[in-house]
């Protein structure tokens, strides 16, 4: 080996401590990217891989029943090639043990088998053996929420009749990876389950026999997706059509996708910030642990090494350094990234991870890490090298220093010399005061937007809970029904009020926009189910007119006073124009919104209800689930108190673990700035920290030098972390508003005052080390060499 | 021996520092180096001592001894009534802080306070100092009280550095090569303020050099070898430090 190598080799090996140091930050800011990326890519690609293998369908249509004979018809739709004709029935299920109210839908499989499309993926036991009229298999998550097995009973109520099943084995569909119940906002294992069971026996417990009412499909390679919709709308328009909808519609895979899509921005944005802070904290420690070698670099020179010799010699000690935590960083990222996609995969309920780490995210990481240190090395290097050998070998002069700006302008004399020396230091290098700073406040930053979620959750929710939805429990009816069963309901006993609404399933269309949703009917001036603006304001239901959630009102470029079209699904499907008189800001959902009124007029149908809100007395709560559940048209009944404690429990659940990794890693990341600013500045400042301690300064006043810059520097950053972190969260805030949900944006105190905590107990710990550093400065050794 | 030296040591002088049996062992991992190997030795009050020596002899480990700044292997150093030899860390920031002045070969400057705060940073921590500029004036730095150490010449770096050890009125002043970065005109000037703080205020001053000449400024000279003393004598005629060539 040559000598130079050694050279590289022992010196790698004295400072490996700040070697280290330098390779974590390194490996942190790796990690976090390869971990983020790699799992939003994994878990795409076992999304991909998991819908072609169970032919997840393409278009879906639900309709109130058509004759099998109309399959043929959709068939001959030019693009179609393969159409699946089912049976989907709302159920209410009962569960030994479980008190509560469970609902449920009910899908067909064919009687022989396997469906040709949304197949099924059996995880224990059997498919339904053919005509087998008393079998069902139910959905993993369902089965692991009661922990049932094959060979258990359920006892399902369809149509009002009582059906005892057996189970015979569990599974999971493409269809269904996200289940969800119809108006809810997330999946409830417990409360909500998916069931499959044999045509024949399904078509004849729901009066479906020779009928269906649902269709699903593929396309042909090259299909045109809007012409297939239409031609299939107007074949289902006579049979009650709902509308035909695109699999990007579709229930389950729109939360997914919306799901990945926050997933994509945050696992994003956030791994590019530290790999940028990494980055440049890379930067920085190699140009001054270089600018330290000024006087070797000279006597290479002066021993007859080219500038380019020079400059290798430092690359590759660098290299070595990026190498490692290059490696470090990719090895943690891959374990962590697995663990984390397996989170996810168990959230999402996939049944398999295929984990990969795509080849872009590797080379990213790598060129942006070792293009920072490359390029911080050489221009160090080439600092040094530009300096003839003789002058580079004599001490350097003294670095220039002149009175701060907070001394001219008049302060000066209250200030003795240590605090001059901290104002002067950090003013003469402000670059580097800066960028140090910076680098702090992005980790608080990250801090900031980590627990930003828990803020905007606890914000939507109470906003949700206590003054939109207060209702104790919500009916709904199976199908529109008159008030005759609104009275019965009102005359429980334990019922203290109740409150009526009309959901309406519609098409809205203006001009070439169109939105399938509902339009909620509305008891004007109603206490448990209201209006209220994302500003906390109630909006009054006018008496005629429609109001929209004003992000439903930008999808359909209408604004207040225009008319919209509403093309209703269900009844005699009229077709009108309505006018918008209001647009209200909400956070969860969209859709329009009439007075009851009003819209059973639309309708033409006189009075219906679709269902009730109650509000009770919660001592004889299951005495009224218990009498609801006997009623033949109760289609479903949600408790509002356990609607929310699931809501908590699953954000919570899904986002504590991204939130702790990032809390984990700015924390190291603040260490790892304040820490090797720290040790730089101690190597370049220790002689001035040792001359003052044999002119007889304590520890504790040397200390105060260094320490009182960083804290200086810390204090300056988290001011300008909140900031920092502000505006990321109302990017993501932007970025992340969809028709299904936007996010408040609202950052509390605590959220704060937890970055702040965190940064400066990271800080201080550092700053703990070096202080141990200080205390242990060889006063000889340094006053006898020179710079 | 020259005419105006003699060997008689005038023992009725208060004693500063007295030095017994001292050794010092340099632990280098695989080697061992001997710095002191059994040094006694006395420093009395107001005198200007220099010690000579060639590189290795031994003689800036016991000025770092005697300031404070390192501790001996074996023996016994005091001053005054104080056991140096039996001090903590705490106590030798103290006596540093209030007792002893150092120069060094490399100024030692704070690059960020000017001539006349790099004085202040230290009676600011001091009993009884005196002013910056009174300490810069007895060297001939009044004319420099605001110039930053990037603005002024290695000699008057160096100056400035003596101002700053005398600053705090200490009753010791170790300088350690003073003039050994610079050139000979420099190194005069340089000697000339020692040799008036030595003179004005009394202050007990050890000056360590390898250069012979400055011996003849000195009341004492102590010469070291091999880590022993092997040699002290007293000039009966002082030179002046402007008489001195090199």
């Amino acid at each position: 080996m040559k000598a130079i190598n050694h050279k590289l080799w022992r010196e790698t090996w004295h400072m490996r401590g700040q070697v280290m140091a330098i390779a974590l930050i390194l490996a942190c800011g790796v990690s976090i990217f390869v971990m983020s990326l790699s799992t939003v890519d994994s878990l795409q690609n076992t999304q991909e891989n998991y819908y072609e293998a169970q032919h997840f369908a393409e278009v879906f249509a639900n309709l109130k029943r058509a004759p099998e004979n109309v399959k043929a018809r959709i068939q001959d739709i030019p693009g179609v090639q393969t159409v699946e004709t089912r049976v989907l029935a709302g159920v209410n299920v009962e569960v030994a043990d479980f008190k509560e109210p469970i609902t449920g839908i009910l899908v067909s499989i064919p009687d022989d088998g396997q469906s040709l499309l949304n197949r099924l993926l059996l995880k224990v036991g059997r498919l339904i053996e053919p005509y087998h009229d008393n079998e069902i298999v139910i959905s993993e998550g369902f089965a692991e929420a009661h922990q049932l097995r094959p060979g258990d009973h359920l006892t399902i109520i369809i149509n009002g009749k009582r059906k005892v099943l057996t189970i015979v084995g569990t599974a999971s569909s493409p269809e269904f990876i996200y289940q969800i119940a119809p108006g809810a906002w997330i999946p409830d294992y417990k409360r909500y389950g998916v069931f499959w069971m044999g045509r024949s026996p399904l078509s004849s417990a729901y009066d479906m026999e020779g009928a269906f009412n649902n269709v699903s499909l593929t396309l042909t390679p090259g299909a045109k997706i809007k012409e297939v919709i239409d031609k299939l709308d107007v074949i289902l328009e006579p049979y009650g059509g709902l509308g035909a909808y695109e699999r990007k519609d579709q229930l389950s895979h729109r939360f997914l996708s919306e799901e990945f899509k926050q997933l994509r921005t945050t696992a994003t944005i956030l791994p590019i910030i530290f790999l940028g802070v990494a980055a440049f904290l890379l930067n920085v420690v190699l140009s001054r642990l270089i600018r330290i070698q000024r006087q070797e670099i000279a006597i290479m020179k002066a021993f007859g090494y080219s500038n380019i010799d020079v400059g290798l010699h430092y690359l590759k000690q660098v290299m070595v350094i990026v190498i490692l935590g290059f490696i470090l960083g990719l090895l943690l990222g891959i374990w962590t990234g697995r663990g984390l996609g397996n989170l996810y995969m168990e959230f999402f309920r996939f049944p398999y991870l295929l984990y990969k780490i795509p080849a872009y995210v590797i080379i990213i990481a790598f060129f942006v890490t070792a293009g920072a240190a490359v390029t911080g090395t050489l221009h160090a290097v080439s600092e040094a090298t530009l300096l003839p050998p003789a002058i580079a070998m004599r001490p350097e002069q003294p670095v220039r220093y002149r009175e701060s700006f907070i001394e001219r302008i008049g302060i000066k004399r209250f200030l003795a010399q240590p605090t001059r020396m901290i104002i002067r230091h950090l003013e003469r290098s402000p670059m580097k005061s800066i960028f140090t700073s910076l680098g702090i406040a992005f980790a608080t930053s990250i801090l900031v937007v980590g627990s930003f979620s828990d803020d905007a959750i606890d914000y939507e929710m109470g906003l949700q809970f206590n003054l939109i939805q207060r209702e104790d429990l919500a009916v709904s009816f199976i199908e529109p029904t008159s008030y005759s069963s609104l009275y019965e309901i009102q005359s429980l006993p334990g019922v203290f009020h109740t409150e009526i609404f009309r959901s309406v399933p519609v098409r809205f269309r203006n001009e070439y926009y169109t939105y399938l949703t509902s339009i909620q009917g509305m008891q004007p001036n109603g206490e448990l189910s209201r209006l209220i603006n994302t500003d906390l304001k109630e909006v009054k239901i006018p008496p005629e007119g429609i109001i929209l959630t004003d992000y439903l009102g930008k999808l359909l470029h209408v604004k207040e006073g225009d008319l919209l079209t509403v093309e209703v699904l269900e009844g005699s499907r009229p077709k009108l124009q309505i006018p918008v008189t209001g647009l209200i800001s909400q956070f969860l959902g969209v859709g329009g919104y009439m007075d009851i009124s009003a819209l059973n007029r639309m309708m033409k149908e006189g009075y219906a209800v679709s269902g009730a809100y109650l509000k009770i007395d919660p001592a004889k709560q299951q005495d009224i689930l218990d009498d609801l559940k006997e009623r033949p048209r109760v289609a479903a009944v949600s408790i509002s108190t356990q609607v929310k404690q699931n809501l908590y429990d699953t954000f919570g659940e899904n986002l504590l673990i991204y939130t702790f990794i990032l809390t984990l890693f700015a924390g190291v990341l603040v260490f790892g700035v304040v820490y090797n600013s720290a040790r730089i500045s101690l190597s370049e400042r220790g002689r001035e920290m040792a001359s003052l301690r044999v002119l007889g300064f304590t520890r504790a006043e040397i200390s105060y030098l260094l320490l009182g810059e960083l804290a200086v520097i810390t204090f300056i950053a988290i001011p300008a972390g909140f900031l920092i972190g502000y505006g990321i969260t109302a990017y993501f805030v932007e970025a992340l508003s969809t028709d299904l949900y936007r996010i408040p944006l609202v950052l509390n105190r605590d959220t704060y005052a937890f970055a702040a905590t965190i940064v400066i107990i990271s800080a201080t710990i550092s700053g703990l080390i070096v202080r141990h550093r200080i205390d242990h400065l060889d006063l000889i050794g340094v006053l006898k060499t020179r710079e | 021996m020259p005419a105006n030296q003699t060997n008689t040591v005038t023992s009725s002088r208060t004693v500063v520092f007295r030095a017994r049996e001292l050794t010092k062992i340099y632990d280098m991992g695989e080697v061992q180096v001997q710095a002191l190997r059994g040094v006694d030795l006395e420093f009395y009050s107001g005198e200007l001592a220099v010690l000579l020596g060639p590189s290795g002899s031994g003689k800036s480990t016991l000025l770092n001894i005697l300031g404070g700044l390192d501790t001996a292997t074996s023996g016994y150093v005091s001053y005054h009534d104080n056991i140096l030899t039996e001090a903590t860390e705490q106590e030798l920031t103290e006596y540093r802080r209030f007792f002893v002045g150092f120069v060094f070969q490399f100024y030692n400057l704070i690059p960020s306070l000017t001539a006349r705060e790099n004085v202040a940073i230290v009676t600011e921590i001091a009993r009884n100092p005196m002013q910056p500029d009174e300490a810069l004036a007895i060297v001939g730095l009044s004319d420099r009280l605001d110039h930053f150490p990037a603005q002024l010449s290695g000699g008057e770096q160096q100056r400035v550095a003596i101002a700053r050890a005398i600053a705090k009125n200490p009753e010791v002043l170790l300088c350690d090569e003073p003039t050994g970065a610079l050139d000979s005109k420099t190194g005069i000037v340089v000697l000339e303020a020692l040799d008036r703080v030595n003179k004005e205020l009394g202050t007990t001053t050890a000056v360590i050099t390898h250069n012979v000449v400055i011996g003849d400024m000195a009341d004492r000279v102590i010469h070291l070898s091999d880590g022993k003393i092997s040699e002290v004598y007293e000039n009966k005629v002082k030179k002046s430090p402007q008489d001195l060539h090199w």
